[in-house]
């Protein structure tokens, strides 16, 4: 299926460097090749796996009692950022949001109303998970790990592999050949962007501009 | 508008006037400006009040060598010599007016004009109505409303005195003018002749008043008494009720008085005799205090309160077992006032009848929900138990709407909504809000991971 690719290390002519990466379209993970990429959840709605409050119709009214609703917040951010993780969107409109299975319950016949949904929005922009790409609050890009989290791992691999004062472009980290094994493999630039940045502020890293596009210089 | 154009009334009149039609030019805005209007009487006219002076030349001599002058209508009752010469010359009045175009002339400028004026040649009606009456500077035009052309006007030198006469039942203001005698060589006018040497002015649409005249008489003049009368009524009324705040400045410090000698008595009981403080105690009885040592502040424990709260109590321990310990405060209202038939309970007497019931420590009370809705219920209705097993009827049932669940119940549809509020205040409950309604659901949020 896979073009097979040279074994780690090895080099064809010593002192050439190293083959360019192999290019994207190629080498897509096999759970994103369908062609409607922006409508994942039409392909994978079966295997998702839906939490008992989907099935519960109060789910899908805010609870005046503040107890209720704080219990029906929490089960909201976890149920979209798995979600998310699972048809990995990064990125989302407001308006896709509404029509999207997450938060319209076609068999219960059941919506949770604008305003609900921009509460639970805000409630995930409180915890970290979310970052309004705009001014109009019309799109956001939802990481369903913190970035500070997803920082912490990329500096862990960094320092187990024992390439700490390299430097690495975005790419390599996403989508090369060393980081196939670790969880950030396949992650998108701009959650990684983030990632990097709690890590510029934590001093343990850099971003600084290369040839072909951005990278990142670790301390 | 030429000499041909006239109403058919006059026409005959001048068919049989025996003068020439020679002497009477047809008339022309030229001639009339060309020829002055006939000498006006300086002496005794009221003169136009605008205050323009109309054009004037002296006295035609003509008109001097008859020797007409005052005398003929200034006397009240004519003299034999003046009523033959009378008999001899009959009075024109209406020929004094001559035909018009409406215009009006260079010099002159309109004051006032007045709609629905009717012309009478002395005390008889003529066929002049319903016309529009301007006075100008020079003259008083009057045009037919119906037929514009229909113009005629007199100069204001002709009027020697104005009077007004009142309105009465049947009859509208008029103003009477008395005219002088008319010039034999002026231009033609609809009449020829007329008795008297006056006319009316009668005035169907108000008007009457004259720019200048201030005399309470006609339409407006009652008007303007009535509204004198209104402001005396005004002044009276407050004249009246300044004794009466006098009196209230007054009465309060009577009460004030009386509270101090009250309790004046209370703290030195042997100043005054016994009789003094029983007859005291009747004048202030009198006055509405009952009884000053123990009298609280208004709208709280009063006897009337207290008593009917008891009675209360006496009337809904039934009921309220009926209906499961708990009522609605509008049902107690329809209850009580249905069992009393006469000497109904006003709403307010009932909500201070029932605040007081915990107080009196009678078996009922008072419950405001958080919603404002008000209830009685017994003592020992918990309103807990309640909750519990609401909460397992919804368990049972999935969920519930607040009807399905008073079905359920047996009780009121507003009772069952508050008991399920109530229920998801307590965290028991939970809601579902959507197009098919509100349905009330185990709180399985709490319950459940």
């Amino acid at each position: 299926m896979l073009r097979p690719r040279p074994a780690r290390g090895f080099l064809p002519v010593p002192g050439t460097p190293r083959p360019s990466p192999v290019p994207e379209v190629l080498r897509r993970a096999p759970e994103v090749r369908s062609k409607r990429f922006r409508f994942p959840w039409v392909t994978m709605a079966t295997s998702f796996e839906w939490p008992w409050q989907y099935r519960f119709p109060p789910f899908f009214t805010l609870q005046p009692n503040v107890d209720t609703r704080q219990k029906q917040l929490a089960a909201w951010c976890s149920l979209v950022l798995s979600f998310c993780r699972l048809h990995r969107q990064s990125s989302m409109t407001v308006m896709e949001a509404q029509e999207s299975p997450l938060f319209n319950n076609n068999k219960l016949q059941r919506k949770l109303p604008m305003e609900s949904i921009q509460i639970v929005l805000e409630e995930l922009r409180k915890k970290g998970n979310l970052e309004w790409l705009d001014k109009n609050k019309s799109s956001f890009l939802i990481m369903w790990r913190r970035p500070e989290e997803w920082g912490k791992l990329i500096y862990q691999w960094v320092s187990k592999s024992g390439q700490n004062n390299s430097v690495f472009t975005f790419y390599e980290l996403t989508n090369g050949d060393d980081t196939e094994d670790e969880e950030f493999h396949g992650l998108d630039e701009a959650t990684l962007l983030r990632a990097l940045q709690a890590l510029q502020l934590e001093h343990k890293a850099e971003i600084i501009t290369v040839s072909d596009g951005r990278g990142v210089k670790f301390f | 508008m030429q000499g041909g154009e006239r109403p058919r009334v006059s026409e005959q009149r001048i068919w049989k006037d025996p003068l020439p039609p020679s002497l009477f030019p047809p008339h022309s805005p030229q001639l009339q400006a060309a020829a002055p209007p006939p000498p006006g009487g300086s002496r005794g006219a009221a003169g136009p009040p605008g205050g323009a002076t109309p054009s004037q030349c002296g006295r035609r001599p003509v008109w001097r060598l008859r020797g007409r002058g005052e005398r003929d209508w200034a006397e009240p009752g004519p003299g034999p010599e003046l009523r033959r010469r009378r008999r001899r010359r009959r009075r024109r009045v209406m020929d004094r007016f001559v035909w018009t175009n409406g215009l009006l002339e260079i010099n002159e400028t309109l004051v006032i004009q007045q709609r629905g004026v009717r012309i009478y040649d002395g005390e008889e009606k003529i066929k002049f109505d319903a016309g529009v009456l301007l006075l100008s500077t020079h003259r008083l035009i009057w045009r037919d409303q119906k037929n514009h052309d229909c113009c005629i006007a007199i100069p204001l030198s002709q009027i020697v005195f104005i009077e007004e006469q009142a309105a009465g039942i049947g009859k509208s203001a008029k103003i009477v003018i008395h005219l002088h005698p008319a010039s034999s060589n002026k231009d033609p006018g609809p009449f020829q002749s007329s008795k008297s040497s006056y006319i009316k002015l009668s005035f169907k649409e108000h008007g009457q008043i004259e720019p200048g005249r201030i005399r309470a008489v006609g339409i407006v003049g009652i008007e303007r008494k009535l509204e004198e009368k209104r402001k005396e009524t005004d002044k009276n009324i407050s004249e009246a009720f300044e004794d009466l705040s006098k009196l209230m400045v007054k009465a309060k410090e009577m009460v004030e008085l009386s509270k101090s000698i009250a309790n004046k008595i209370k703290d030195k009981q042997g100043d005054i005799t016994e009789d003094e403080t029983i007859r005291f105690k009747s004048y202030l009885l009198s006055m509405g205090i009952a009884n000053p040592v123990t009298r609280e502040t208004h709208g709280s424990g009063t006897h009337y309160h207290m008593q009917l709260a008891k009675q209360l109590a006496g009337i809904l321990q039934v009921p309220l077992e009926e209906r499961g310990g708990i009522m609605s405060l509008t049902e107690v209202y329809c209850l009580v006032n249905r069992a009393r038939g006469m000497e109904l309970l006003s709403p307010e007497d009932l909500v201070n009848a029932c605040k007081m019931l915990e107080a009196l420590k009678l078996p009922l009370r008072l419950r405001i929900f958080d919603s404002g809705v008000m209830v009685i219920e017994l003592q020992s209705h918990n309103e807990e138990e309640m909750l519990a097993s609401a909460l397992e009827t919804v368990s049972e049932k999935g969920s519930l709407t607040s009807e399905e669940f008073a079905k359920l119940v047996g009780m009121s549809v507003l009772l069952a909504k508050e008991r399920l509020l109530l229920a998801e205040k307590m965290g028991h409950l939970c809601r579902d809000d959507s197009v098919e309604g509100l349905r009330f659901y185990p709180n399985l949020f709490m319950t459940q991971s």
